[in-house]
């Protein structure tokens, strides 16, 4: 019963970190490859703001959710503009080094050690007994209600929305959508500021749940064959990608070797690229365009 | 120096020498004189630097067989490098197997990982190519990290310096005329290589797979055969560095790694082997040239390295040295190979 719940709250984690990678390749057929080192910014802004700013949790989780936001679109537009155009392995290679950059400066400010930003929080990471031998922690909780809101969020948001329309429209054929008009920094721009906040939102929840330290930018190394088994270009395909990995990951704890589930995200990932390189909701010709 | 102009080739024999006037032939003489002299005037530090620009030439022109003539995209080459290094490592605690043994030995594992590393290719391209190879990357690396957490090595293993015969390479004058003459030997039968039928079969993959295929080209095949040759080379690069360094740890063959590899290849422009020496040894010396920089102009912040490091290589990215084809994404890569460096200090 517990591998139950924990493949679910690990593959809740991995849906709310994957959809940044989604948009961001739907938007500009990016790869971004520094989306753990983004997440983990995610993390160390909510603690710094309940160190220095405020130690309310509701106005301090708030504030880090405009810091990532913020990130997301000056990495956009002092970065990736420029990339906008050039060929998709370069910006990919650019993303890797910004990352590598990123990873050096969390070491660089926040220094190496644990940090928890709940004890600062006033709050606690209570289990729960939820049934027969399973247990829940509080901020497992949190982490799949807010996959559920966000993906609900975003589904009405591209599905009811002008603005979902457009951003859709943009992705599909950038060239039309310019010809029509639209600005197309401006919706690159935000697919960066959403992608870079739901993958704050998952560093914030994690860094709740288990602490803080810089090689939390793993998790979102492991996280991108999530995306591929998905389908590179499909937010639905998130949803059973996440669940296939995180069976992987959680059943290779169990029964091979804890360090064993370091791998397995990426040894599902070649079997899936072997047998089915589209991913399981992505489409076929995406494979032509890259 | 007199260069050849344009194309008058009046016999077999003249089409088919590397060296095309006298002149040209006089200037490599000169250089191979002047390498063979350079470690009796240099000094500790310049001989040191010279041998880590001998080692760092063996992978970069494997890597450019493979994506500079063959056109595969590969992110695994730290992953390769990892393979031979750990071959050596493992066979030199477990067996106690000298150079003759785990030289061969690392070049047979890196020919077998190259036909797994291969085999997404022939049904990927470009950006999910990349991501299979990224992903065998970890595959290797977690199996070195497992060897080491469990054979109890938790930092590394130590590794002695290597002999041959009754020789013990360990001198640095020594390393620096192994790896000499190693570096001629690749560099000679790399140009040979793409000069012959498998090397044009590349450069007809990498310009156009289908065209390539019309003509009659075992595209697998060849795509397959340029994996092999790439990683088996690689991995006889990665035996070396084991030796060089006398310590292998898995922390030290990270994506930063793949990074420099392919930063190497495309300043020195996809496509050419001389090209290849260039940026490599632009990429092995860079950080000491802004060490030198920084210390020359007494600027302590690491921003300011960066921001050198940056305009560096977009001067010099954007006008490659060598290569066919204005690439101009190679200004980009160059410029995201400057923000490694602000990690260097």
């Amino acid at each position: 019963m517990q591998i139950y719940v924990n493949i679910i709250t690990l593959a809740s984690l991995y849906c709310l970190i994957c959809c940044g990678y989604v948009l961001i390749y739907r938007a500009s057929r990016v790869l971004n490859l520094a989306h753990g080192e983004m997440m983990t910014i995610g993390g160390y802004f909510l603690f710094t703001v309940s160190i220095g700013i405020i130690a309310d949790p509701i106005p301090s989780f708030l504030l880090s959710f405009l810091l990532s936001l913020l990130l997301g679109f000056v990495v956009y537009f002092f970065l990736m503009r420029f990339m906008t155009g050039e060929s998709v392995f370069a910006a990919v290679l650019v993303t890797v080094a910004l990352g590598i950059l990123m990873r050096g400066l969390i070491t660089l400010i926040w220094t190496s050690q644990l940090w928890h930003p709940l004890q600062h929080l006033d709050m606690e990471n209570t289990s729960h007994q939820i049934a027969e031998g399973a247990v829940i922690s509080t901020f497992g909780v949190v982490t799949i209600l807010s996959t559920i809101v966000l993906y609900l969020g975003l589904f009405l948001c591209f599905k009811f929305t002008r603005w979902g329309l457009r951003m859709r429209a943009v992705g599909e054929k950038p060239l039309l959508a310019a010809q029509r008009g639209f600005g197309l920094h401006k919706f690159y721009a935000l697919s960066w500021g959403i992608a870079v906040f739901s993958g704050g939102l998952a560093g914030m929840i994690q860094a709740c749940d288990s602490g803080l330290d810089p090689s939390m930018f793993v998790i979102g190394l492991k996280a991108f064959p999530v995306v591929l088994v998905g389908g590179l270009d499909s937010l639905v395909g998130v949803i059973p990608g996440a669940f296939v990995v995180a069976a992987a990951e959680v059943l290779a704890i169990n029964y091979i070797s804890p360090q064993a589930s370091e791998v397995a995200p990426f040894a599902v990932l070649l079997a899936m690229l072997l047998i089915r390189p589209w991913g399981l909701f992505g489409t076929k010709e995406e494979l032509e365009r890259v | 120096m007199a260069f050849a102009s344009g194309y008058f080739k009046t016999s077999y024999a003249k089409d088919l020498s590397i060296v095309e006037t006298r002149s040209r032939c006089t200037c490599l003489l000169l250089l191979i004189l002047g390498l063979a002299v350079f470690p009796f005037f240099a000094s500790p530090f310049f001989l040191d630097l010279a041998t880590q620009v001998f080692l760092a030439l063996i992978g970069a022109v494997a890597l450019m067989l493979l994506t500079g003539y063959a056109g595969q995209i590969s992110l695994g080459h730290a992953g390769l490098i990892a393979a031979g290094a750990f071959t050596t490592a493992i066979l030199f605690k477990e067996l106690k197997a000298p150079l003759f043994v785990t030289l061969p030995a690392s070049g047979l594992v890196g020919g077998l990982l190259g036909i797994i590393f291969g085999l997404p290719s022939l049904r990927l391209k470009g950006l999910y190519l990349a991501l299979s190879t990224l992903a065998l990357h970890f595959i290797v690396v977690y199996l070195g990290a497992e060897y080491e957490s469990t054979r109890g090595y938790a930092t590394g293993v130590v590794i002695d310096p290597p002999s041959l015969g009754p020789l013990i390479i360990q001198d640095p004058r020594l390393w620096y005329f192994l790896l000499l003459i190693i570096d001629i030997l690749v560099v000679i039968f790399a140009i040979n290589l793409v000069r012959s039928r498998t090397g044009r079969a590349w450069m007809a993959i990498r310009d156009r797979d289908v065209a390539a295929e019309a003509l009659g080209i075992k595209v697998s095949a060849y795509k397959l055969s340029a994996f092999v040759l790439s990683s088996v080379l690689t991995s006889i690069a990665g035996c070396l560095f084991a030796y060089f360094r006398g310590f292998v740890s898995v922390e030290a063959f990270s994506l930063l790694m793949t990074i420099e590899y392919i930063a190497m290849i495309i300043i020195g422009g996809l496509g050419s082997i001389l090209g290849t020496v260039f940026g490599t040894i632009f990429v092995v010396l860079l950080p000491y040239i802004i060490d030198i920089l920084v210390d020359a102009l007494n600027v302590p912040a690491r921003l300011t390295t960066y921001m050198f490091a940056k305009i560096c290589q977009l001067r010099v990215g954007h006008d490659h040295f060598f290569g066919s084809g204005a690439r101009r994404s190679c200004g980009h890569l160059a410029a995201c190979q400057g923000l490694f460096y602000a990690l260097a200090f």
